[in-house]
Formats: structure tokens, sequence, C-alpha cells
């Protein structure tokens, strides 16, 4: 999907631990790259502020101001807002890498670092951020100052507003043992295949990949256009995802290779949707309880040994159209009440080698 | 104790990617944090400083794992989910004791 050579590029490694920046700065340097270091992220929006970086790398956990204040206060600066920021962090829970998405982080990976991922993400970034600076001086072209200021300011965004909408998150199951498991070229071609196969299926049925998690994506259906049956597009999009991971499964297996299977959370509602677009390339940022709590159920399919499953909302919209079997309710971390979880029946067995 | 307290396949492959003086030094570095890590953990629980403690504990787990200390890297996992709360002087005393057994195999990786 992307290129892993790109041109070296000027990168600033905010971490605390010294081990850990060390490390990281030489896996950077080694790729070519030249890399500056911050102990905190004081510092490191002192040093953003003063030289022109391409991407910072940013650990939540520091002393003085910790990551989640540097992305709040990058979204709020339009000189820094762009930036693209890869969050690197061990930091416990999902509820953590929600919330890092939904400041504005590009991407998460989690520590210890997997260099082959580190190499991928930071290219994937990298072309973004070109795309974005491509855009900027498209605008300082063809707008006048105080249109282009406003538009800066704004961080393009053409319109903030609420939509009804679904929200899907998708990821790799036991993608560690997977990566450890084969070599680093296979691990490449198969986020590769695994992306563009997930693209397919969700761009078929008129939904967006607005954000790469590691081995897992989000995707939007039914913003920033309308679309009628967002619920129905959303899990028809699913089921089709998990007829694909069957078949490149059974190639794989054929192969010799190690089985793969993913897990999906659908969740319908509101939410907030902001729009943000260049030449090429757009991104829509989401957010609001529908966006965590699609996030919980794709990480509840590790629990309920199911490969796809859906909140009421969704659940109601689908109607007898596609089957779904109660789970009963489940108590999610931030949520005041137990949230009732539905399980959308899909051909293979796609999580446990014996579901209950 | 039979089985290694790193893991040789995480620490060749550290040493692979990184560069074998890379590794040295980063050995070094190491050998130099942990050690107030753990005092940090101690003073923090006998002071009842919950977010220091859970801070540290995430370091030390963050840098065991590094290496592929990886009974260090659990130990230090379960003090930060568990927290203050339902910490006590002998779990640190175990931590500390396998950060010894983590450190000496550490130099002898780095002096191999």
């Amino acid at each position: 999907m992307h290129e892993t050579g790109h041109a070296p590029a000027r990168l600033l490694v905010a971490d605390d631990n010294k081990v850990n920046r060390l490390l990281l700065t030489r896996s950077l340097e080694l790729q070519g790259h030249t890399v500056a270091s911050a102990p905190n992220g004081r510092v490191a929006l002192e040093m953003l502020r003063d030289g022109a970086f391409d991407l910072l790398l940013l650990d939540m956990e520091m002393p003085e101001m910790n990551g989640f204040e540097v992305l709040e206060q990058l979204a709020a600066d339009p000189a820094l807002r762009d930036l693209p920021v890869l969050v690197t962090s061990s930091l416990e829970g999902l509820g953590n890498v929600v919330r890092c998405i939904e400041l504005g982080a590009e991407d998460y990976l989690p520590k210890p670092v997997n260099a082959v991922l580190l190499k991928a993400r930071i290219g994937a970034s990298l072309e973004k951020k070109r795309l974005r600076d491509q855009q900027k001086e498209l605008v300082r072209r063809f707008a006048t100052s105080e249109v282009a200021q406003d538009l800066q300011q704004s961080g393009f965004s053409l319109a903030g507003r609420r939509v009804r909408g679904s929200v899907m998150f998708c990821d790799i199951r036991n993608f560690t043992a997977l990566v450890e498991s084969q070599a680093p070229e296979e691990t490449i071609e198969l986020l590769n295949t695994f992306y563009t196969l997930m693209f397919d299926a969700i761009n078929g049925h008129g939904g967006v990949v607005n954000q790469m998690i590691g081995d897992g994506l989000m995707a939007i259906f039914g913003a920033p256009l309308p679309l009628a049956d967002h619920a129905g597009a959303a899990v028809r999009a699913a089921l089709e995802m998990v007829e694909l991971i069957d078949l490149l499964g059974a190639e794989r297996a054929e192969a010799g290779r190690a089985p793969i299977r993913v897990g999906i959370g659908v969740a319908t509602g509101e939410m907030v949707a902001g729009y943000t677009g260049t030449q090429q390339r757009a991104t829509y940022t989401c957010i609001g309880d529908t966006v965590n709590l699609a996030a919980r159920l794709e990480a509840h399919t590790k629990v309920a040994l199911r490969a796809i499953l859906v909140d009421a909302e969704t659940c109601a919209e689908l109607g007898d159209r596609i089957a779904t079997e109660r789970l009963g309710p489940v108590a999610f971390r931030g949520k005041a009440l137990p949230v009732e979880v539905f399980a959308v029946p899909c051909g293979a067995p796609a999580t446990g080698a014996a579901g209950p | 104790m039979a089985a290694p307290a790193i893991d040789p396949a995480v620490f060749a492959e550290l040493q692979s990617t990184a560069g074998a003086d890379f590794v040295r030094e980063l050995v070094d570095t190491f050998l130099e944090e942990a050690p107030p890590m753990l005092a940090e953990l101690r003073e923090a629980l006998a002071g009842g400083r919950a977010e220091a403690f859970r801070r540290a504990a995430h370091s030390l787990k963050s840098n065991a794992s590094t290496f592929g200390a990886s009974t260090l890297a659990a130990m230090a996992r379960d003090l930060e989910l568990q927290g203050l709360a339902a910490a006590t002087p002998a779990a640190l005393a175990a931590l500390a004791q396998q950060y010894d057994t983590v450190a000496a195999e550490l130099k002898a990786l780095r002096d191999a």
C-alpha cells in the first residue's frame, strides 16, 4: 500500500525514559532520518516551535507535560496542527488509544515498538504530511490571505457537525504472535493485503477508512456524505471482510502459514464529524460515545469469541434483514450502564479454535 | 532457576536491529536507570504516592520488555495495573530480586 522506502526526514522523539528514547532514536537513525529528542512534553513543544520537524514520535507518560497535553497544545497551534504525530506508548487499555486518536494522533504503536511497523507507519505519515503541505501551498496560491488564514486556523475544517452514522473498528487477532512467527517482509506483505482487502470491502459499501491503528482500522459509514442505510452498509461490509479474511486464511493455510482472524465492532448513533481535506486524500475525524462503543465492541470480540459484534442501535436498524444473536448486557469500562451486545453470525468460526 | 531471566531470542533480535555496540550502551543505561526506578517504587509505596508508583512501574515494565526480561516485565505490569493499594513490600522485594537476576544476566550478555 505504502512505499516503505522514503526520503530522510527530521524527526523528534519525546520520551522521558532514557532507554526508550535512545533505542527509538537509534532505530530511526538507522532508517536514515535525522533525529532529535526531548525528555518531556514541555521541551518537545519548545523544540517543535523553534525548528522545522516533519514528524513527532510521542510517548504518553511523561512528567511536566504528558502526551495528552502535547496533543491538545498541537491541535490549538495553527503552525503545528498539521504535524503528524505517532504515539508510541505501553499505556494499558484501548480507551487510551481511542483518546489519542480523538486528540488527532495519526497512529498508535504499542511498545516495545516493532521496527518493521515503525518504518511502515513513518512512511505513511510522512506521505500524508507531504500532501498536507502541498494543500497549504495551493491554499496560499489561490485564496486571499484572509481566507487562507481562516482555513489554516480551522485546520481546513469544512464543517464540524453532528451526524448520525455507524462506526466500525477492526483489527487482526494475535497480531504480535503473527509478527513473531514470520519474516518482516511477510508481515508487510500481509498488512498490505489486509488493508487492501478491508479498504475494498468498506469502500464498496459506502464507508470511509479514516484511521489505521497499528494492525487495525477505524471506518465511518454516513459521514461526511450521508448514507441512507449506514448500519446495514457497515454490517454488510463487516460480513464481507470476514469472508475475505477467511479466504486469505485458507490461502495462507495452503502455504503453511499461520492463520489470520479479525475482530470487528460496529456501533450506530450520533457523533460529531469534522472533515479535513487534502487534494488527494480526505480524513474525517469522529468523536463521541458511538466511537468509544465501537472500539469497546471490537475489543470484546476477544472475550465473546465472535468475529462481529454490534450495539442495540445497529441491531434495531438492521431489523430482520440480517440475522443477529442477542448476547445480553455487558458492562464496559467508562459506561455507567451495561450495554446490550449482539453478534452477527458469519460463515466461519472466526475467533478461537473451539468457541463455546 | 532453570529458565533464563532474559529471553535470548528477544535480546539477539535487539542486537541485530540496533547493533551490538549500541546494545552494550543501552544495557549500561538500563543498569543506571533501573535502580532509581526500584527506589522510586519503594518510596512511593511508603509515601502513598499512587501516581508516582504507577509511573515507575510503567517505566520498568517498558524497559524490561525491551531487553526480553519477560518475568520482570510481567511483575512490573502487575504492579502498574493493580496499583499502590494492592502493592506490598514483599512484592517489591520479589521485584528487586528478579531485577538482580536480570542485571546479572544482562552484564554477562553485554560482556559476552
